[in-house]
């Protein structure tokens, strides 16, 4: 399946995330993994054409990665 | 509680001011007193004829939480008479009594803290200074501020904003200590050159009013930044001003400003972005 400028942006997004993931403790990865995918899925039922929804779910997303992201976060439910 | 301005509760508090004065035993009557004159307060606003002058603002609504519904426009009516004069207090008054969901940003309601920084009839300017305009009828239209990404209902997204004030490096730069060891002394003539600089607040009226800065916001300054460039490039105190000017020295942070003056003219300090990067552009080509 070819996929959109737009749906690429998101996957790459998921993947940054959990390449992030793999930054934290082990003991908690599994958590900010589990973290990353629910958040993806609370919208997974977006229309593919929503783009103004989608560009703000990115710009959204990339603002938590960037907190989240920062070693003070430990563990994450 | 800007809401309650009417002169009913301007009579009311003289009311209740007045008791104070008279002696514990008279507080019975004190008490009755104060609602014979609330009576009369009502009584006064009814009899002097005074209509309800209603208006009628149309305000940007969106909401994150739920991002696949579109922004739309509500309408709010309200009597100007209960109200303050400014817009601000319009949007407080909505705020309180009508929708407790309309967000936006207020801190100072007199023009120095720039947080009700909007877009008002087409016009970007702080809520707290705008005056609802008493003779028209014509409905008044609130937007956020123009080509920023939107928080919520009229909060506007200043990251990029203030990211970029950050970068012109807005703090006295210097190598050599002061002559007396406590501080760094100017001529009264030094600091008249701050005068119309210093002023700004960065509410980012200015900035978001310029189309160049709409199109090229990511390298393009904007107004409020370069003048508040210009601001350490004119205090004679700053010793760095050579690393300033060539930060400046390229053709996107600087010289996209086209001298297009709607900074100036939307200024809600009455303040001259169009002049400061005049000026910067002048030093940089005598230098």
């Amino acid at each position: 399946m070819r996929l959109s400028g737009l749906q690429r942006e998101v996957l790459a997004l998921y993947r940054y995330c959990l390449r992030e993931c793999r930054k934290k403790p082990a003991a908690t990865r599994k958590n900010f993994q589990v973290f990353a995918r629910r958040e993806f899925e609370k919208n997974i039922k977006i229309d593919k054409r929503d783009f103004g929804a989608i560009e703000f779910l990115l710009r959204k997303g990339r603002r938590q990665v960037d907190i989240y992201s920062s070693p003070g976060v430990k563990d994450i439910k | 509680m800007a809401a309650l301005r009417s002169s009913a509760s301007v009579m009311l508090g003289a009311a209740v001011s007045r008791p104070a004065l008279r002696s514990a035993a008279a507080a019975p009557a004190a008490v009755r007193g104060m609602a014979q004159l609330a009576n009369g307060a009502q009584h006064s606003t009814t009899a002097s004829g005074d209509q309800p002058r209603l208006k009628t603002f149309q305000i940007y609504r969106w909401n994150p939480d739920t991002p696949t519904e579109k922004p739309r426009m509500q309408s709010y009516t309200l009597d100007l008479n209960k109200t303050g004069p400014m817009v601000l207090d319009a949007l407080i008054r909505i705020k309180n009594e009508l929708d407790p969901t309309l967000t936006f940003r207020r801190s100072c309601r007199e023009g120095i803290c720039g947080s009700c920084a909007m877009n008002i009839n087409g016009t970007n300017t702080l809520a707290c200074l705008c005056r609802i305009p008493a003779e028209s009828n014509a409905e008044m239209k609130i937007y956020p501020l123009p080509h920023t990404y939107v928080v919520k209902d009229l909060v506007p997204d200043l990251t990029q904003f203030y990211k970029q004030y950050k970068s012109i490096k807005p703090y006295l730069q210097r190598d050599t200590p002061a002559e007396d060891g406590k501080e760094y002394r100017q001529s009264k003539a030094d600091r008249k050159k701050l005068d119309g600089l210093y002023e700004c607040i960065l509410c980012a009226c200015c900035s978001t009013s310029c189309p160049s800065y709409w199109w090229n916001s990511e390298e393009y300054l904007g107004p409020a930044i370069l003048l508040q460039s210009y601001r350490w490039l004119a205090d004679s105190r700053d010793e760095k001003k050579a690393e300033r000017k060539d930060a400046l020295n390229n053709s996107m942070s600087l010289y996209r400003c086209h001298t297009i003056l709607n900074c100036t003219r939307t200024c809600p300090k009455g303040l001259n972005p169009g002049l400061a990067i005049a000026q910067i552009k002048k030093e940089m080509a005598f230098s």
